[in-house]
């Protein structure tokens, strides 16, 4: 076994909830709530849940975006949260994000050129007359043209202005790329082109993704594993195969059978789960799922299942995983 | 055969800006029959939502309904005055918006906002509209009705929000129950509540019910009949399986292989090429012509006509008619 690029042990990020006329802190949202898995070179790795679920601040919190309340990120073996400022920046190359939203992620009165260079000449990897060179590489693999250079922002659509994003995350050349519902804002026929391109690099590069999404469908054709996430903990990780054909968790399931197919004869039956999600600042206790859980017994209210090993590689936390 | 309830006729809604005019409802005719769920697919601009503003004639400038007629009842509600459509809105005609955060007042009461429609159309004293709201509440699956009804939109979850937007629609027995994108800002587990309850509405009520949505898989749980709509025009109708069985043009076939497809996984998926075209600089040919696979030179030189084919199924394309040459 190779050492893996990444290793969350334990992850915490709590957010202090602020009340009263001193601003003391009254509770906490915990947002993600003990967090543990391994990422490999190479692999792509899908966080799915629900809005409020915690995945987005996973990604941040792993890349030191947010610091972390407890636990140990180490990223091809040093520990992201223990470096200084300076050891950070030097690592930061390394590590890429690709935001949800394309429209708000770039600056309107700054061009093309000069947002995806910006980096480079930050960190002075290149000299300042290879960088017009450099970004126009980048331009074309992501699929744009090296005459985009000098357009802004406000003269793309919201495909082109992806691909902008993606090449900005490129460039610096990383090894790992934490990508936040990068295709959620786009059109389904600009959707599938945007998943493309991300599988293309990934094979030409071999990168390392992060990718996180709300759309089960998404996640499965661009990653090799898949965790699902409930109320800032994971439920179940499995290889992709393995997680389609025998999910364990019930949340899981409920999550599969609620994704609309596009075949009218298939009438599937749908496991509807009942009320909302609770807030993650007085989440349930024992296991956070119970009360939504069409299969909850008494125990699941008290306590919190582990989240173990099942099957190879496959880890679930659910008192009677597989049992029904 | 049900009756229509509502038939678009040649519809024109344009958009003055100053890039130009934006034919964003660009001569588009169908019906909707009653009872019947009908579903409008389409990408972001191609003028679902526009079709459906024109019909509650909720069009405010710069943009402007400009032609054709929308009848309703043997009635042409583009005709109408202000008055009388007012009668008609909300009352026979109700809708449900995509942001249920944005579209219910954050100042009044969940109860005030469903019983106003009560008042006003059917004419109810206070305590009758508070009786039939929180049975409404009921309706739409909310618990603890009688203490929502003195809640304030920020108590309640997007869910619930939307949940409480249906029942305001519910409210006056509404011929037709128009959705512009309900589920879209929605949680999966959500969205299947919702639709789920759409479906409970429509068996009970014998609701009608004009769902707009971007969303294939939607369409294909929901519809009876489908209308696709691309900048602007209507490209296809089809009943639902005659529609997902055999989509006739070539941008319909193209978004149902684009779509991830759960558990039908393939190593690469299907794109279709380019981008929607800009609406202010449309000419007098196919719009989809650039993407298009099987473009001829007629598809550059001409538009095709909307044609009615075997099985109810309409389509605009000329790989269909026999003056297109092959």
């Amino acid at each position: 076994m190779t050492e893996p690029l990444l290793e969350v042990n334990h992850l915490k990020k709590y957010f202090p909830i602020q009340g009263g006329i001193m601003q003391r802190t009254v509770g906490h949202v915990r947002a993600v709530d003990d967090i543990t898995f391994t990422l490999n070179k190479g692999e792509a790795l899908g966080l799915v849940g629900e809005s409020g679920c915690g995945k987005s601040t996973t990604g941040r919190t792993i890349l030191r975006l947010l610091e972390k309340t407890e636990g140990t990120v180490k990223f091809k073996g040093t520990d992201l949260h223990e470096l200084s400022r300076k050891e950070l920046r030097a690592m930061r190359p390394k590590m890429q994000l690709v935001f949800q939203d394309p429209y708000s992620s770039l600056n309107p009165r700054i061009n093309v050129g000069t947002a995806i260079g910006e980096a480079l000449v930050d960190h002075g990897l290149v000299s300042k007359h290879e960088i017009r060179d450099r970004v126009k590489e980048i331009l074309s693999i992501c699929g744009l043209a090296p005459y985009h250079i000098d357009r802004y922002p406000h003269e793309f659509s919201g495909g082109q202005r992806q691909r902008i994003g993606i090449a900005r995350a490129l460039i610096m050349n990383p090894e790992f790329i934490v990508a936040d519902e990068p295709v959620s804002a786009l059109d389904v026929s600009i959707q599938a082109q945007i998943i493309n391109l991300l599988s293309d690099l990934q094979e030409q590069k071999n990168l390392t993704y992060l990718f996180i999404s709300h759309d089960l469908s998404v996640v499965e054709h661009l990653c090799n594993r898949i965790g699902v996430m409930y109320l800032g903990s994971m439920v179940e990780m499995a290889p992709r195969e393995e997680l389609f054909a025998r999910p364990l968790h019930p949340y899981t399931k409920a999550l599969l059978s609620a994704i609309p197919v596009p075949d009218p004869t298939r009438k599937s039956e749908r496991i509807v789960l009942q009320g909302d999600i609770p807030s993650p600042a007085n989440p349930p206790s024992g296991c956070k799922f119970h009360t939504r859980c069409p299969f909850a017994k008494e125990i699941c209210k008290q306590q919190v299942p582990k989240y173990e090993e099942m099957a190879s590689n496959h880890f679930v936390a659910c008192h009677f995983a597989g049992e029904f | 055969m049900a009756n229509n309830l509502v038939e678009f006729r040649n519809l024109r809604t344009n958009f003055y800006t100053s890039g130009g005019v934006v034919k964003a409802v660009n001569d588009v005719s169908f019906a909707i029959k009653e009872g019947e769920t009908l579903c409008v697919v389409g990408e972001s601009g191609c003028g679902k939502s526009v079709t459906a503003m024109s019909l509650m004639r909720l069009v405010s400038p710069p943009g402007k309904t400009e032609g054709g007629q929308i009848l309703y009842n043997g009635e042409d509600l583009l005709t109408l005055k202000e008055r009388q459509m007012r009668h008609i809105r909300g009352n026979e005609i109700a809708m449900i918006f995509q942001e249920p955060m944005t579209s219910l007042n954050p100042v009044f009461k969940i109860g005030q906002q469903i019983s106003e429609p009560l008042i006003i159309h059917k004419g109810m004293t206070k305590k009758e509209a508070k009786k039939r709201s929180i049975e409404l509440i009921e309706l739409v699956g909310i618990p603890r009705a009688a203490q929502i009804f003195d809640s304030y939109p920020h108590e309640l979850s997007g869910g619930m929000r939307q949940r409480i937007m249906i029942a305001i629609a519910l409210s006056c027995d509404p011929k037709l129950l128009i959705a512009d994108e309900p589920t879209t800002a929605l949680d999966v587990t959500i969205q299947a509540q919702i639709l789920d309850l759409m479906r409970n509405i429509k068996s009970e009520f014998k609701t009608a019910i004009m769902l707009i949505t971007h969303d294939l898989g939607v369409v294909a749980e929901m519809a009876d009949h489908v209308v696709v709509m691309y900048a602007g025009k209507v490209i296809e109708e089809a009943p639902v399986h005659e529609l997902f069985r055999n989509p006739k043009h070539p941008y319909t076939q193209g978004l149902l292989r684009a779509k991830p497809i759960i558990n039908q996984r393939q190593s690469r998926l299907y794109t279709i090429p380019g981008q929607v075209p800009n609406p202010v600089s449309l000419g007098n040919n196919c719009y989809f012509n650039d993407r298009c696979e099987h473009c001829m030179s007629i598809c550059v030189d001409k538009q095709p006509p909307l044609n009615t084919y075997e099985n109810r199924h309409k389509a605009a394309c000329w790989l269909y008619e026999k003056g297109g040459e092959a």
